[in-house]
């Protein structure tokens, strides 16, 4: 054994793996970085000799243009600054309704497709067919462009229920808004609300470690309740005052007004994101395990309960990841908002960059939003999803 | 004797249920499903008849139909459309010699093709845009699929060579329809002129064969253990992926010009094109290194064991593992380039979307006919994409991978 020389001829160093990979790491360390100081050298000439300014001080200076219908008060002379949040405000207003709106749809297609009559299931498959086929724009120019142009002008409203009126400015809702003094009654909701799941929560946790049932559904939600009724006395007459859109002069006033550009995103957006929403859902809920439902059945679980005890927890395991991506999409895809001209972030980038130039702190401002969007989300999401996945004991 | 007729009886397969039976069994199985079906049926049958009573009879198609060429290839100057048909039928050939020698899938999108293009020269109209000429040229590039079958069944070309000229064919193609500074028969033809579905298609392919090779050498990257490597193809990916598609373009086509030299000048349509590629290279990384972990180590250690280096292991062991486990995303990623190529029409390009909206605003009397224009539009984007994962299916059912939606 201790007679046997290993051979000492010395390996090439071209051969030698440990000098192979320190030469690589040069070589790459000294290829991306010159890439990456040509290309900003070329940039800091090109701004020198354009006499561009790299600073954000520009967002303090006055936007000349007007946003149409702000979620916040803006008006023409407000700074850049502002009309960014604006923005940002509208992008986010139009993802989180949207995310609603396309996960219930999303869900009821999904369930649609897996009925048994076949003629709701083969309904459902055509909606899904046709909204992820066709490319999300040309979807959203048909609603905007077709659909919102046929109709009625502001003298022919269409009237809805609720009332709701629908005509060339718009869409608007009555909408219950809050009296003056309603306040009482928001607060002492709310604290109603965080009572309720402070208890549910204890509650929940003795019935899990004690077995015995602990009423815990019907208790939190009778101290809601508690809290919302003397909220409502306590207030002085009724805490809300519906808002009923009326005709004045050439418009409606009032009510909660829906521009038709932001009608149309919502609904090309919520209904194209919710085509994929009941793949993935349908997904889900296929790939759990037959033999689990038969077993809930077995041991005497009624439908709801087999549903929501047995296989929704199992398919919210599956689900839930591909769901995060096209909450995702959906976030980014609010950006297309900019062809038809619904004033996001993106769009409003776009016009600070046509007045005040500044193309690249604009777009630096722009990414750093949607990456810090895309990156909160699948932050908040993946602590939810590990939350529900299989704990492996 | 009785006992072995009901043995018989027993062994026979279950019989196929008959029409009553599925109808009962689908649509009236319960209380709440034959409401459904009592409810649904006559909607159903109201809609369809809404929709081509309209389609028939309502519809205003001039808009559509009145520009045939421009929907196909937009401004491209019309004496020189004949680099175009050129092109075609190159790539018609392509297909007839690669349905002769693989058959399958590649059989039924030539007989598809051919049978469209047969439609379309024997169609007994008169227009402007489909005279003689244009219907032999039809007729002739059908006979070149068949020529192409002919050569692909019968000759011992090489599988090599058939797949170079897929290579070939559109290289050549581009250069062809960019033409030549110099030439006086090909002069060159600006970008600018170019649109329609030849744009669309230019970008989608384009983007698909240049975006795979990078996706690949990303997903690589990023598991790379040099750092600097790994970090850069990390950042880029995840940048990319977080960011919507029409930032890259932005991008491309405004940002990208600071960070080059002065006098250096990109054309608008290739930028386009590389944001496309860029942005769906990020997305193809993520599969392919969905691929790349779902390769067994053993795998590795095999090949390692039989003396393969790095570099054959990876290329024959890996890769091929790594693919095939992820095709399906892969294609599916690649439909949803071709949809994305759409959004070129905000900075500015005539694709086949932005040629319908040129349309509709360049008379009055096409406003009036959008709706058809769009639905024509979403139409023609349908076929194409749901094509695509018709193939999709074929190439995953023959492979024996399961999709998993």
């Amino acid at each position: 054994m201790a007679s046997q020389k290993t051979d000492t001829t010395a390996i090439p160093f071209y051969r030698d793996e440990r000098i192979l990979k320190i030469i690589a790491q040069i070589v790459s360390t000294v290829v991306i970085f010159g890439f990456l100081i040509w290309a900003v050298a070329n940039f800091l000439k090109a701004a020198d000799a354009r006499n561009m300014e790299l600073s954000f001080g520009f967002l303090k200076e006055a936007a000349g243009f007007p946003i149409s219908n702000p979620p916040i008060e803006y008006e023409a002379g407000m700074t850049y600054g502002r009309a960014f949040v604006v923005g940002l405000m509208n992008t986010l207003l139009i993802s989180g309704v949207g995310v609603v709106a396309a996960t219930i749809i999303g869900t009821l297609v999904a369930l649609a497709r897996l009925s048994s009559n076949w003629l709701l299931s083969r309904m459902a498959l055509v909606f899904i067919e046709f909204h992820r086929n066709i490319p999300l724009l040309v979807l959203l120019f048909i609603w905007y462009f077709v659909v919102f142009s046929f109709v009625p002008p502001v003298k022919e409203s269409l009237v809805w229920p609720g009332p709701t009126f629908i005509n060339k400015r718009g869409v608007y809702i009555t909408w219950p808004r809050l009296t003056e003094a309603g306040s009482t009654f928001l607060i002492l909701s709310i604290i109603g609300i965080i009572a309720a799941v402070i208890v549910f929560i204890i509650l929940r946790r003795r019935r899990k470690y004690t077995g015995k049932n602990t009423y815990y559904m019907p208790i939190s939600i009778v101290l809601v309740l508690i809290f919302c009724v003397s909220g409502w006395f306590l207030s002085g007459g009724s805490p809300f005052q519906l808002d009923i859109p009326f005709l004045k002069g050439f418009n409606y006033q009032g009510g909660l007004r829906l521009t038709p550009e932001f009608s149309g995103m919502f609904l090309s957006l919520s209904l194209y994101t919710a085509a994929f929403i009941a793949e993935v859902v349908r997904g889900g809920i296929q790939a759990v395990n037959k033999g689990q439902i038969e077993a809930a059945r077995a041991v005497g679980l009624n439908q709801l309960q087999v549903l929501s005890l047995v296989v929704m927890p199992q398919a919210l395991r599956i689900i839930i990841p591909p769901m995060i991506s096209q909450y995702l999409n959906l976030t980014k895809n609010s950006s297309l908002a900019l062809a038809i001209g619904f004033q996001e972030v993106f769009a409003i980038g776009k016009i600070t960059i046509n007045q005040a130039g500044r193309a690249v702190p604009v777009f630096g401002l722009i990414m750093i939003t949607y990456l810090s969007l895309s990156l909160l989300t699948s932050f908040i999401l993946n602590i939810y999803n590990r939350r529900i996945q299989f704990v492996v004991r | 004797m009785a006992i072995k007729e009901i043995e018989q009886d027993l062994l026979r397969p279950p019989q196929p249920p008959g029409p009553m039976r599925w109808i009962r069994e689908n649509l009236f199985s319960g209380f709440i499903n034959s409401i459904l079906t009592v409810l649904l049926f006559p909607a159903i049958i109201y809609l369809l008849y809404q929709i081509s009573k309209w389609v028939l009879f309502g519809a205003n198609w001039q808009a559509v139909s009145q520009f045939p060429m421009l929907f196909a290839v937009g401004q491209y100057p019309r004496d020189q459309i004949w680099r175009v048909g050129f092109i075609f039928s190159g790539l018609m050939f392509m297909l007839g010699i690669s349905w002769g020698r693989w058959g399958g899938l590649l059989k039924s999108i030539a007989l598809a093709a051919g049978s469209f293009l047969l439609l379309i020269a024997v169609l007994p109209v008169q227009h402007p845009q489909l005279d003689m000429t244009m219907r032999i040229y039809l007729g002739s590039t059908i006979l070149l699929i068949l020529v192409g079958y002919l050569i692909g069944n019968n000759t011992r070309l090489k599988n090599a060579i058939i797949i170079a000229g897929w290579f070939v064919i559109p290289i050549i193609g581009i250069v062809l329809l960019a033409g030549f500074e110099a030439s006086e028969r090909i002069p060159p033809v600006q970008t600018t002129l170019w649109g329609g579905l030849l744009v669309t298609f230019l970008l989608a392919a384009g983007g698909i064969i240049l975006s795979f090779p990078l996706g690949v050498a990303l997903a690589f990257g990023r598991r790379s253990d040099l750092p600097v490597v790994s970090g850069f193809s990390t950042v880029f990916i995840e940048v990319i992926r977080g960011v919507p598609l029409v930032t890259i373009l932005f991008m491309f086509s405004i940002i990208l010009a600071l960070f080059l030299p002065v006098e250096s000048r990109i054309d608008r349509l290739v930028r386009a094109l590389m944001a496309v590629t860029v942005f769906s290279a990020a997305y193809s990384a993520e599969n392919v290194r969905g691929g790349l972990q779902s390769v067994p180590l053993g795998q590795i250690e095999a090949a390692k064991a039989l003396g393969m280096g790095k570099l054959h292991t990876t290329v024959f062991i890996v890769l091929p593992q790594a693919l095939r486990a992820v095709l399906p995303a892969i294609v599916g990623q690649f439909i949803s380039l071709f949809k994305d190529t759409t959004l070129v029409v905000i900075i500015g390009i005539n694709d086949f979307l932005g040629i319908g909206r040129s349309i509709i605003n360049s008379d009055p009397e096409f406003v009036q006919m959008r709706t058809e224009v769009y639905i024509f539009m979403a139409v023609v984007y349908w076929i194409f994409s749901y094509l695509m994962s018709l193939a999709s299916r074929r190439i995953e059912s023959a492979m024996g991978i399961e999709s998993n939606l």
